[in-house]
């Protein structure tokens, strides 16, 4: 019977899981951050709301990635690879956004578009109304 | 004749091991196919403002409870990693487990809420924000069902001490997974 063996192993300089990494102090910021980003809504003002729902999932993102994926100190080429998929994103967001948000351009125009009615339950959704 | 076959597990030139380099290559599509999904609902958001009526009708709560879960269960799988790397299977299994539960929680949660939702009239077929929303959310919970099988089968090799570079692996992308979500809760839930 043939068996695989992966000796996979990870050789001392390429452990990732640091023993000075707190991470259940890591997740409790994260969960500080998650407090910060539901309760900043409640302040009614769009500015705040923006930067507390938004900058807060950046600032998040960056924890989980940094920490838990241990990014920081992973090899160059997986960096590479990451900020290739970001700018492809980006790329499309350009290509794309105009034709999305502009509805009209220099010889075309968006005709108006039919919009269903969606029916709205006031009784629904404690944390939206 | 050695019954042990070696498969290629470094790659020289870039000095990462396969597997792991595998899984980033996996989350760079990934990121690509979700990073398509939200830039598309965002830049059509700024589009049309009747969206944020609509959006109005998601439960902030549930979007919240949902994102704590998912932030716990990232945080068994980094100890199950951590565990891993000391060498204890067995504990990195029980901790992988644990995430899966999180997962579980995280779908049931989520079926609750989307029955509610469409017994409440909200369709996929409502408008423009429903149609991103339930296509969103679920590319997403297909991805944790697919993390929760993976984990499944890497936590049965980790209890025997077997494989352990695996724990890290799935580690990675469920972490992903979670990240996908941070950035969808304020875009679903938040921003009304």
């Amino acid at each position: 019977m043939s068996t695989t063996h992966a000796p996979e192993t990870h050789a001392p300089h390429d452990s990732h899981a640091g023993p000075h990494r707190n991470y259940v102090k890591i997740w409790a910021i994260l969960l500080g951050l998650l407090v910060v980003s539901v309760t900043g809504p409640m302040l009614g003002i769009k500015l705040v709301t923006l930067i507390t729902a938004f900058g807060i999932a950046l600032v998040k993102a960056y924890l989980v990635a940094k920490n838990f994926m241990h990014l920081d100190i992973e090899k160059p080429i997986v960096h590479w690879m990451l900020v290739a998929a970001l700018a492809l994103m980006v790329l499309l967001w350009a290509g794309v956004a105009p034709d999305v948000q502009k509805h009209e351009g220099q010889y075309w125009k968006k005709p108006p578009v039919a919009t269903h009615q969606a029916p709205a339950h006031d009784s629904h959704g404690g944390g939206g109304h | 004749m050695s019954d042990v076959k070696t498969i290629a597990t470094q790659r020289s030139a870039m000095n990462i091991p396969t597997g792991r380099l595998a899984v980033w290559w996996v989350l760079v599509s990934e990121i690509v196919i979700f990073g398509g999904i939200l830039a598309s609902y965002t830049m059509h958001r700024m589009a049309h403002a009747d969206w944020a009526e609509q959006a109005a009708h998601t439960n902030m709560w549930i979007g919240a409870f949902n994102t704590f879960v998912l932030l716990t269960s990232s945080l068994f799988a980094v100890l199950a990693h951590q565990a891993a790397e000391k060498g204890n299977g067995k504990k990195a299994s029980r901790l992988l487990w644990m995430t899966i539960g999180g997962g579980a929680v995280f779908l049931t949660v989520k079926s609750f809420e989307w029955t509610g939702e469409i017994r409440h009239g909200f369709t996929i077929q409502s408008s423009g924000f429903w149609s991103y929303y339930y296509t969103a959310a679920g590319v997403h919970a297909f991805h944790v069902i697919a993390g929760m099988c993976l984990m499944a089968w890497v936590a049965g090799t980790a209890a025997k001490n077997q494989e352990l570079h695996r724990v890290e692996n799935v580690g990675i992308y469920w972490h992903f997974v979670d990240i996908v979500w941070i950035f969808l809760f304020p875009l679903l839930y938040i921003a009304k």
